[in-house]
């Protein structure tokens, strides 16, 4: 730690230089911070969920209603411990079709089944006792302005009531959130009570979207999945029952290969990044090649000069890492604004550190090595006459 | 002409010097080319995704979904109001005088990508004998069309290429039913070449529909007047209450959410490339400057003005940007051009195939950015240039 001064000294030898370089890794690693928090806010579903929980959805397409009646039956299953169901209203909110999803769910259970929501004790009561109730996601709420006791008039696309209008209106009776940043992005919905919405619908009485099973036992639920597609195998509405992770992994690949994208944008920026330091470090050490070798006649050991020359090239991507690093969760809050919670929310998570670390040290060593193999190698009498 | 001449001469020496300085004059190089083929091929994803909904669908046909609807999916038409529709009078009529509408039925079936496991939301279309006559620029590449009544099937010449077992003589299995691939269709690029198509009447049976989705139909007049005519006529009739849109209107609304999102994400990450890269530019100038310290004061000494100095820097940093714009164009023209994927288009929630498409719009806005980046990083170090007091730069050189 006593060389830190001198390896400053080195580095802000000359301030612009380095100071220009020092915000080109800044950019880099803040596209790093940015790219990443994208990444995993497209793939948060998987990480979210729980391994407890199993999908059934019908068997060819997930957008195939299946019977309610089926609740029963996979509550019998042994090993199934809750069951909940949930049906997609296709809603449509001041003219604009999906601004958010709504599901008609049974309220006690569907929140039972999520113990990541949390909902005040008297709004859960309320929505439960609501025939007309809503419950919506924090975020959502606060993206529309909406206030707990208004009313909420939101259009289906699919759904007509029975007087054939697909206007419908619900009394927003409280919200709900989730403290884990990768789970909050699953608030961002509307839920309505299901009995009130089947009765009051003018199709598909009698039917839900889809099935949420909990099971007892984690290791057992692929063997629970298999023993509830058995019970419909041959009926009408076969059913297809997949591990809540398995389900999202898919879902996310069905967007494509978003990592393969961010994966290759980085390539760029980080080769770039390689080439731009690479030059000025190189400049740098060059002009040094004196002074290095007065560092060797004072006795600094071949192997001390080497490492000097690579913890400046350490340093220098540390404070540029780290800067951009900062830059990055700063910038997080206002893009999580900007977006208006139309996206899941985007934070650069504990992994993304350690990989920006591992890069920067990477690219320090790709950078430095070169340059301190050379000094390593200097002959002071040669240094010092001017013959490189 | 003194002055010009002036410049015409320090830039000649300082384009001649660029050999010499290699290394810092790469870096602008490869950072702009860096910047360039990013933001392109980023952009060029963008591009392929609207072309190929922009080019579905011809301003002569319309779409009929059931007012509110924006999407087929949420859509529904009952057998009864698909033949009220196909009867009304403002639609065109073949040569046998039967009208050119065919309603339309639209499943998702789970297929997956080629290689790979899990299921993706596949559009599977039912058509009207119609259908073939409406979209005419739907031409067969292999094989032969489904025959009416039989659970036979024509793929979409991209759904073909993006997804597990859809060659012609295999067989699907979709639901209860199964299903032969009879034959491969190319339909102009448009989003037709993601789906499947069938015979209507059998896929309402298989898939237990009893409605329809959509009616597509060619107007016999296709002016706005034709439009409003039909419209007018729709809205008198009770029994329907039915939203039209012509189809090019139709499928630009799909296109809005991912095609914004992409273009948003493709901006954003060239923003932050070309700052990083003008730093790199500014680095790479001023030691251009500094390696040349004493020969500019010299130039300056024996009579040469600021001002050729300042534009030669700049003409210097502008000729390294345009090379390291035309790399970065390359780049993505030879790597992405006609490059395809598929993804989950979140407006209507299927799958749909695109290309790449870098256009030679997106190409000059590449070199656009490219020379913003060498105007920016070359002005700083010019000015200092020509502000260099000649003894000082001369003494310490």
């Amino acid at each position: 730690m006593k060389f830190l001064p001198l390896l400053w000294a080195q580095l802000f030898r000359r301030k612009t230089r380095t100071i220009l370089t020092l915000l080109s890794v800044l950019i880099a690693f803040l596209l790093f911070g940015l790219l990443q928090a994208v990444q995993i806010a497209f793939e948060s579903g998987a990480d979210a969920a729980d391994a407890k929980r199993l999908l059934t959805t019908a068997r060819y397409s997930i957008i195939e209603p299946l019977p309610l009646a089926y609740r029963s039956r996979i509550e019998r299953v042994p090993g199934v411990v809750a069951v909940a169901n949930a049906d997609w209203f296709g809603a449509k909110y001041q003219n604009e079709s999906n601004a958010f999803p709504v599901f008609a769910v049974d309220p006690a259970r569907y929140l039972d089944m999520y113990p990541e929501f949390l909902v005040a004790p008297a709004q859960r009561e309320a929505f439960v006792k609501t025939a007309t109730g809503a419950l919506a996601g924090k975020r959502l709420a606060d993206r529309y302005g909406w206030r707990v006791g208004q009313k909420l008039p939101i259009a289906s696309e699919i759904h007509a009531k029975t007087d054939g209008s697909l206007n419908w209106e619900f009394d927003l009776v409280g919200t709900f959130d989730a403290e884990d940043p990768a789970v909050q992005g699953n608030t961002d919905m509307v839920l309505i009570n299901l009995a009130y919405f089947d009765e009051a619908r003018q199709f598909g009485r009698g039917k839900t979207g889809w099935y949420i099973v909990r099971v007892g036992d984690s290791e057992q639920a692929k063997a629970i999945a298999a023993d509830i597609d058995r019970q419909f195998m041959n009926s009408p509405d076969e059913t297809k029952t997949q591990p809540e992770k398995e389900f999202a992994i898919g879902f996310a690949k069905q967007i494509g290969d978003v990592g393969a994208l961010v994966t290759r944008i980085l390539l760029a920026v980080f080769f770039t990044i390689l080439i731009l330091t690479g030059n000025t470090m190189a400049q740098a050490i060059r002009e040094r090649v004196p002074e290095l070798a007065i560092l060797k006649t004072l006795g600094f050991s071949d192997g001390a000069v080497t490492l000097l020359v690579l913890g400046e090239a350490v340093l220098l991507l540390g404070l540029g890492g780290a800067a951009g690093m900062a830059t990055a969760v700063a910038f997080m809050p206002m893009l999580n604004g900007a977006t208006g919670g139309r996206f899941p929310p985007l934070f650069v998570a504990g992994e993304t550190w350690a990989l920006a670390a591992l890069v920067a040290v990477g690219l320090a060593l790709a950078i430095g090595l070169p340059p301190a193999l050379r000094v390593r190698r200097l002959r002071i009498v040669d240094a010092l006459a001017g013959h490189r | 002409m003194p002055w010009l001449n002036q410049v015409v001469q320090i830039t000649l020496i300082n384009l001649q010097n660029v050999p010499r300085r290699l290394g810092t004059s790469l870096v602008v190089v490869i950072g702009i080319a860096g910047v360039v083929g990013v933001l392109v091929s980023v952009l060029a994803m963008a591009e392929g995704f609207r072309h190929t909904l922009a080019s579905t669908g011809r301003p002569s046909r319309v779409m009929m979904l059931r007012a509110g609807s924006d999407a087929e999916l949420s859509s529904g038409v009952v057998r009864d109001q698909a033949i009220v529709l196909a009867s009304l009078p403002g639609l065109a009529r073949d040569a046998g005088g039967r009208p050119l509408a065919s309603a339309e039925i639209v499943v998702m079936v789970d297929l997956p990508r080629k290689g790979q496991r899990d299921p993706n939301n596949v559009p599977f279309r039912g058509v009207q004998p119609a259908a073939f006559d409406i979209r005419d620029e739907l031409t067969l590449i292999e094989g032969r069309r489904f025959a009416r009544g039989v659970r036979e099937v024509m793929v979409g010449r991209k759904a073909a290429a993006q997804f597990e077992g859809l060659s012609v003589g295999s067989r699907i299995a979709f639901r209860d039913s199964d299903w032969t691939v009879v034959g491969i269709f190319a339909s102009g690029g448009d989003v037709h070449e993601s789906e499947i198509w069938a015979d209507a009447e059998v896929a309402m049976s298989a898939f237990r529909r009893t409605g329809f989705q959509s009616v597509t139909a060619t107007l016999a007049d296709p002016s706005d007047a034709g439009l409003a005519a039909l419209k007018e006529s729709i809205a008198r009739d009770r029994r329907l209450s039915i939203g039209v849109l012509r189809e090019p209107e139709y499928y630009a609304k799909q296109a809005s959410v991912l095609g914004t999102l992409i273009t948003v994400l493709g901006y954003s990450v060239g923003v932050f490339m070309a700052i990083g890269a003008t730093f790199g530019a500014l680095n790479c100038m001023y030691s251009a400057i500094a390696s040349r310290q004493v020969e500019i004061a010299t130039l300056r000494a024996i009579g040469f003005g600021g001002m050729p100095v300042v534009i030669s820097v700049m003409i210097e940093a502008l000729a390294l940007a345009l090379v390291g714009g035309v790399v970065g164009g390359a780049l993505a023209y030879v790597y992405c051009d006609g490059a395809s994927l598929s993804t989950l288009n979140f407006n209507t929630f299927s799958q749909v195939a695109f290309d790449f498409r870098v256009t030679r719009g997106l190409l000059a806005r590449g070199l656009t950015w490219a020379l913003v980046i060498g105007m920016a990083g070359g002005l700083l170090p010019a000015i200092r240039a020509a502000r260099l007091p000649v003894t000082e730069a001369l003494r310490t050189g």
